[in-house]
């Protein structure tokens, strides 16, 4: 087994496999009125949070406590080179503190690389500046698989800000080495130009949504941050819902089969509308639940066995 | 005085001779007097130059000083170095000029020549008193922001025009800023799989662009700091053609390391500009060979550990470079001794306007040269090195050649490999 | 060269016939000891404890015409070992229909030895319902317990050293039927 979770990059097919099986046997307990196992008991997760997020941090938390692991919530928001604790003094003390796996978020991409090289235990990246999320792409790819019954061959559409992405790269990486296919769609500002030669050759990219669209088994929405338009990466809210934005009317495109997806926080009225988020293929709320189990599946593969 | 004979010493790659070195200068025989180094093996260059040096001091005195920057200037064959500005207080009066230029002569180990920033706290809003500075004690002949680009066309234009009255020149940090808001590394394949903001190669491109038909407009001189894209060498190429009077240098790293080496996100490998591909490596080698880009010049940038051991995004640029440019440079072009002496020190000995600097070792010439071992091997171990820092490139790895001595004036500043103050 | 296994011994307990003789008894044992398997319910421990109760339950079914309800109970995220090794993948943990909350449930393994798994199938047990019963049958009880557990249905006592080896291989796992003992090399 791996011993950390930095990258999607960092798992191989039959890695992820195992990973979604275990989230599958996970999600199989959550049903049950006994949530709670004792595996990880001892053991010692700390959540290291320099960003607001409250729902991968609850969603970690969750995974952690029903494993029986000790949690430790680090919060270390606002906190940076200027002001407060360097990351490397506060990984000597979460080091000193016996943590047996650190969960990192921050906003400054391959944190949780340097924060490996100082600490002992496990590292899990929940999200590093405009890097990766893979615990994000591993809940995803169990969503979709438990929607449509595979992932091989899947047609996945990825719309909206790859470029600043974290979501869109661990997507990319995981989904291809379970071969699925990924098409990028969104305005060329917010598509890499080499984005298939970094991440998977066999990425597609599209500017055009409509023409994707009959296409695709999955279409996964991601969260277009206003400020954006500030820098010129589009020109108004309105002319980029109306080109990239998924409505009834495009999602009418879909096949029947097909599923929405968007992992949070979503802007309504942006880069989804409301119809469409709460329909009956918008696999959102499913997703979340998706997230405990498919983190309590990282942490038991991290940290169940021999360090 | 002192004075020493160096037997059977190779004056780059000839056939060995005795050198003999009477009071600051070579002399023509021995007489007896002289304190005997035995040179087999070993080749003579005149002493290095640097163009691009920080110290740090005043102001990071943490992480440089002029004192321990010119112990491992000295360790790593030069005699002379050019301080950059970028200094807390920017050295953009003569009083700030003046005082670096007198810790250089304290210290003893190099010529410290300051470089004097072109706009007052480099904030590239108003020139600063240029020509205070190149009449003060200092002489600063050279006058650059970097660390920032003049990115003002206009304030660029003027700047040019203003330095022909006592032949300056100005250095120019090519970085459109616009292009580079928030820019960690090389704009490509690397950058966007690692999630870290490119700094495009069109950003340092666009500015020489400019700037070379600014100077070719104004009839001034141009030099270009650490040109570090193929498409800048383009650029440096058909303005040479066409006769313009730019100058261009690259820093040891930009001709060895590329890219990939942030995927370990380790800030060591964070520089401005920034590593990039190995088809830019290709042509910077290339272009030095050609005389396209003319020298050599280090970017000697030291870091304190803090500003180093943390987050990519969050560490300041830069890498060491004094004590390891001569081996780079020797791994880089091979034995080839004049171009590595027209690369290292004529030609930038020539641009800064360093007189006694970069000679040939002719009888009578000033005693400014260093005594290299080609054959040696050594591994880079940053606890051993002389400047005050430790963000070298090159930890563990295995370089070839070694400095055995220098000497500045006649006066050795290395013996055996070792600092002598 | 001597193989590596040269000075191991390796001895077969257990043929194949002798494997279904076995699991006939155990079933004919449980149809007695339950007066007939009636609110009875197998649990197999994966791995080869599943198409254990599986073959009990089509035994029974043979002997007496009665279904019983069988299912699987994965105790790997109850072991206390789970330091000692690399990362176990899971097994599975299938109830059957009715659950087993007020039930007799059996627990059906292949070797019974420390003990150790039967009380992390215990802890389990108890997370996933209330039995009103359970019991334990085994293929193999080789003794050298850690804990105070013993079981009411075994197939065979087979004596061992600490050091000595038991594998149960069944068909539907392994591709055939027999019990093995190995031994500890000189």
């Amino acid at each position: 087994m791996i011993k950390h979770l930095r990258s999607a990059g960092d798992l191989d097919a039959a890695t992820a496999t195992l990973i979604l099986d275990t989230a599958g046997e996970m999600a199989a307990l959550a049903g049950r009125e006994v949530k709670k196992l004792p595996t990880l008991r001892g053991r010692t997760v700390v959540n290291l949070f320099y960003e607001d997020s409250t729902r991968t941090r609850i969603s970690f938390e969750a995974a952690a406590k029903r494993l029986s692991a000790d949690v430790i919530n680090f919060s270390a928001k606002g906190s940076s080179v200027s002001k407060g604790e360097s990351l490397k003094d506060t990984a000597l003390t979460l080091q000193a503190m016996g943590a047996d796996a650190v969960v990192i978020r921050h906003s400054a991409s391959g944190a949780p690389h340097r924060l490996s090289s100082w600490v002992d235990g496990s590292v899990i990246n929940a999200g590093d500046g405009t890097h990766e999320h893979p615990t994000q792409a591993l809940l995803d790819a169990y969503t979709m698989r438990s929607r449509l019954g595979r992932l091989a061959g899947l047609k996945v559409a990825i719309v909206g800000d790859v470029l600043h992405s974290r979501v869109a790269r661990s997507n990319i990486l995981l989904l291809t080495t379970l071969g699925a296919h990924v098409t990028l769609v969104g305005p060329p500002t917010l598509i890499p130009n080499d984005v298939a030669a970094a991440l998977s050759p066999a990425t597609k990219v599209s500017y055009d949504l409509d023409s994707v669209l009959p296409d695709m088994d999955v279409v996964m929405m991601l969260r277009v941050q206003t400020e954006r338009m500030q820098d010129s990466y589009f020109p108004s809210a309105r002319e980029y819902s109306r080109r990239y934005g998924l409505d009834l009317a495009r999602m009418r495109r879909l096949p029947e089969h097909a599923i929405v997806m968007h992992p949070g926080p979503m802007n309504r009225g942006m880069e989804i509308t409301p119809e469409v988020a709460d329909s009956s293929r918008s696999t959102i709320v499913e997703q979340v639940a998706n997230g405990v189990s498919a983190r309590m599946a990282v942490l038991y593969l991290l940290l169940g066995g021999k360090a | 005085m002192t004075r020493f004979l160096i037997r059977n010493v190779s004056v780059l790659g000839g056939a060995p001779s005795d050198l003999v070195l009477h009071d600051g200068f070579v002399a023509a025989a021995a007489d007896g007097s002289e304190d005997v180094i035995d040179g087999s093996g070993l080749v003579v260059l005149p002493g290095l130059v640097d163009l691009h040096t920080h110290l740090r001091e005043p102001g990071r005195e943490d992480a440089e000083t002029v004192e321990t920057g010119s112990r491992a200037a000295a360790l790593g064959g030069y005699t002379a170095v050019c301080a950059m500005a970028n200094t807390s207080p920017v050295a953009d009066t003569a009083g700030v000029v003046e005082q670096v230029w007198r810790l250089g002569r304290e210290a003893g180990l190099v010529d410290v020549q300051p470089i004097g920033a072109v706009t007052v706290g480099l904030a590239g809003r108003q020139l600063a008193e240029l020509g205070a500075m190149a009449t003060s004690a200092a002489t600063v002949r050279i006058f650059s922001d970097d660390g920032f680009c003049v990115g003002d066309p206009r304030l660029m234009r003027r700047a040019l025009e203003y330095v022909k009255a006592f032949d300056g020149i100005i250095a120019q940090h090519a970085e459109e800023p616009r292009l580079t808001e928030g820019a960690q590394m090389h704009e490509g394949e690397v950058s966007t799989r690692l999630g870290l903001t490119g700094w495009p190669a069109v950003a340092e491109e666009a500015i020489i662009a400019r700037d070379v038909l600014l100077a070719e407009h104004v009839g001034s001189r141009l030099h270009v700091c650490h040109v570090s894209t193929a498409g800048s060498v383009e650029v440096l190429r058909q303005a040479k053609a066409r006769g313009v009077r730019v100058t261009a240098e690259v820093t040891p790293h930009h001709l060895l390391l590329t890219d990939e080496l942030a995927a370990s996100y380790d800030p060591v490998y964070k520089v401005n500009p920034p590593l990039r591909t190995a088809s830019d490596v290709a042509a910077l080698r290339e272009a030095l060979v050609e005389g396209v880009i003319d020298v050599v010049a280090t970017d000697h940038a030291p870091h304190a550990v803090e500003d180093k051991e943390c987050e990519w995004a969050y560490a300041r640029p830069g890498m060491l470079g004094l004590e390891t440019a001569f081996s780079i440079v020797l791994s880089v072009l091979g034995e080839r001794w004049e171009l590595i002496a027209d690369r290292m020190s004529r030609t930038p000995a020539r641009i800064a306007g360093l007189t006694g600097h970069g000679t040939d070792l002719a009888v009578g010439s000033p005693a400014n040269l260093t005594l290299v071992d080609p054959s040696a091997r050594r591994v880079v171990d940053p606890g051993e090195l002389a400047s005050r820092s430790r963000n070298t490139p090159y930890s563990g790895t295995t370089l070839p050649g070694r400095i055995v001595a220098t000497f500045l004036r006649g006066e050795p500043t290395v013996l055996d490999g070792k600092a002598v103050k | 060269m001597a193989s590596p296994r040269a000075d191991t011994t390796s001895k077969i307990i257990l043929g194949e016939s002798d494997l279904h003789r076995v699991v006939d008894r155990i079933a004919h044992q449980i149809l007695e000891k339950t007066s007939g398997a009636t609110g009875t319910v197998l649990l197999g421990i994966p791995t080869r404890g599943v198409p254990l109760a599986q073959r009990l339950a089509a035994r029974i079914h043979a002997f007496e015409d009665i279904d019983v309800p069988v299912g699987s109970l994965d105790i790997t995220l109850y072991r206390d070992d789970l330091r000692l090794h690399a990362t176990r993948a899971l097994g599975k943990t299938e109830l059957p229909g009715g659950g087993i909350d007020g039930r007799r449930v059996i627990l059906v393994d292949d070797v019974l030895f420390s003990g150790r798994t039967v009380r992390a199938a215990l802890d389990a047990l108890n997370d996933v319902g209330r039995p009103s019963s359970v019991q334990l049958a085994v293929l193999v009880d080789r003794g050298h317990r850690e804990l105070p557990i013993r079981a009411d249905y075994v197939g065979k006592n087979i004596p061992t050293s600490p050091a000595e080896s038991v594998r149960v291989s069944l068909t539907e796992v392994d591709g055939l039927d027999e019990v093995k003992l190995t031994g500890a090399e000189k």
